[in-house]
């Protein structure tokens, strides 16, 4: 059976150019980037290229630029790294409902050490209330956290906007932008941010690997201690072939994001306007347009979507869902519900995240395929027997 | 995630859909995700002749629903109410431990058909 892959934001399959920049460095180039020999030299070397490569796509100085082992790494740096560093100053944070749960439970941790956290809501298209951010300042408040793009419903927030009257009260920003990178322009001077998590896996780069952006000037401390790798900021040998292939999923993604982006925007609109035009009942989540051109997420009153997501499974399609049935926890999605809807309605939603490489044909396969299997489930569910108003 | 029983019960569910003039009908709701599952009943000479279910839940309370129904229908309505929530999921060569709850679900629908069935047949004396 063909295989369709739509959960892009999950994570991508890495690009054969990318393993191709990886290899030598698992077997010639294998040094330690620490050692003084020419194995060494060689390593840091490729270290060095990797870091000027991601910094200039982002629009950064290379020793701004701190290798993590990817996305949660990064978030758990910027945060904790920031909040204990700059303790005496204040202890508090402001963050947002609906952040990654690296972000998250970062801070719900930092709570139990005594610092005290904000969330401010979205609205129901997820976007951050500003006023709200900014009513929520203090004069103890140390860090302001919010994500770039939303992984769940890929709204964009306006990270310039809270970067202004960040810088006017001397607030430290970090955003989250794993989810982002790639797909829409992500600059460090134009979003006016002091921190910013990028991650390989979700860009066609290995898994295992990312980056945190630290402005120059930003004081932050080290979480792990060892030798001093990454200027003294991340102890521990560096993974130079996930580095190097990072750094080349980059270069790639800067090559094409334009026709990329294009082409993902393309295949979402026409999937949400098919999808919407064959079933009732069916509504887009997430703001429509700002949002990041691969996010698809869709909600299906009346059915469950991990059953959904099993018959798509069934025809070779990967999607996800935030239903409460589909998560360890049996709570739906937090972000769901931070944009107000109810679990019933959560229940039923899918994401659909594409990629560059997905076809138009594949779109209309599984939009078909989403028209069947939305039916087959209705005609099984006991409240849509109650709604008439079914197709 | 599921064994291949449970995926054939889910893909292939048996008995789905209403009985028009059900005898008992069980409508049960979970606390712990929200979902909801009705059950219906025939009953002839104490005996459940036919049970059809409707659910809205994920794949293991569709595949629990349609087995409680090939495990109820020939069975008395004093063994039904002997089948228990593990009977379900072991009929079905076992769930994932978060999805136990779900054949919860269905076990509650049937008995709280039968209990239906049993206070119309009280009001009827
Ligand atoms: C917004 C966001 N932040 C952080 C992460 C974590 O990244 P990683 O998987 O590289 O740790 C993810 C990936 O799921 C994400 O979507
Ligand atoms: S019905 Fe929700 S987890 Fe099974």
């Amino acid at each position: 059976m063909k295989r369709i892959y739509m959960d892009h934001s999950a994570t991508t399959p890495v690009d054969s150019l990318v393993v191709d920049a990886m290899l030598p460095y698992f077997t010639d180039k294998f040094g330690n980037a620490s050692s003084l020999h020419s194995f060494g030299q060689e390593a840091a070397q490729a270290l060095e290229q990797s870091r000027q490569q991601v910094a200039n796509s982002i629009g950064a100085k290379p020793e701004e630029i701190i290798f993590t082992s990817g996305g949660t790494e990064s978030d758990n740096l910027a945060i904790k790294g920031v909040a204990y560093r700059n303790s005496r100053k204040g202890k508090h944070i402001i963050t947002s409902t609906i952040e990654h749960p690296a972000v998250l439970s970062t801070c719900a941790y930092l709570e139990k050490e005594g610092f005290e956290v904000t969330y401010v809501a979205v609205d129901s298209d997820g976007i951050i209330d500003t006023e709200e951010l900014e009513k929520s300042i203090r004069d103890d408040t140390i860090l302001i956290s919010v994500m770039h793009a939303n992984n769940e419903i890929g709204t964009i927030q306006p990270i310039s906007d809270i970067s202004k009257f960040a810088k006017e009260r001397g607030i430290y920003l970090h955003t989250d932008a794993v989810q982002s990178l790639g797909k829409i322009a992500v600059n460090v001077d134009e979003l006016g941010v002091d921190l910013l998590s990028i991650s390989s896996h979700k860009i066609h780069g290995p898994k295992g690997v990312g980056a945190l952006y630290v402005r120059k000037g930003t004081p932050l401390q080290t979480l792990a201690h060892g030798g001093g790798h990454e200027r003294h900021m991340r102890a521990g040998t560096e993974n130079i072939s996930g580095i190097v292939g990072f750094a080349k999923a980059v270069a790639l993604a800067d090559e094409r994001i334009v026709d990329d982006a294009k082409h993902m925007r393309h295949l979402r609109d026409l999937l949400i306007n098919k999808v919407m035009n064959s079933i009732d009942n069916a509504y887009l989540v997430g703001h429509p347009t700002k949002r990041l051109p691969n996010n698809v997420n869709i909600r299906f009153s009346f059915i469950e979507g991990e059953s959904m997501l099993l018959f798509l499974d069934m025809k070779g399609i990967a999607i996800s869902t935030g239903s409460a049935c589909s998560s360890k926890s049996l709570e739906p999605s937090h972000v769901l519900t931070a944009i107000g809807l109810k679990p019933e309605d959560s229940h039923g939603s899918l994401r659909i995240t594409l990629g560059k490489d997905n076809l138009q044909e594949e779109i209309d396969y599984v939009a078909k395929a989403l028209v069947e299997i939305v039916g087959h489930l209705r005609a099984m569910s006991p409240i849509a027997g109650k709604n008439p108003s079914l197709r | 995630m599921y064994n291949e029983k449970v995926m054939d019960h889910f893909s292939n569910p048996r008995n789905v859909g209403e009985i028009e003039d059900a005898d008992g009908i069980g409508e049960v709701g979970n606390p712990t995700c929200g979902d909801m599952m009705n059950i219906y009943i025939k009953v002839k000479d104490g005996i459940l002749t036919d049970v059809k279910f409707k659910t809205f839940g994920c794949g293991a309370a569709i595949a629990t629903s349609s087995m409680i129904t090939e495990i109820a229908i020939g069975k008395t309505i004093e063994e039904a109410l002997e089948i228990t929530r593990n009977d379900v999921a072991e009929e079905l060569g076992g769930l994932p431990q978060v999805k136990m709850h779900c054949s919860n679900l269905a076990a509650d629908g049937l008995h709280a058909a039968i209990e239906d069935y049993r206070n119309k047949q009280n009001i009827k004396k």
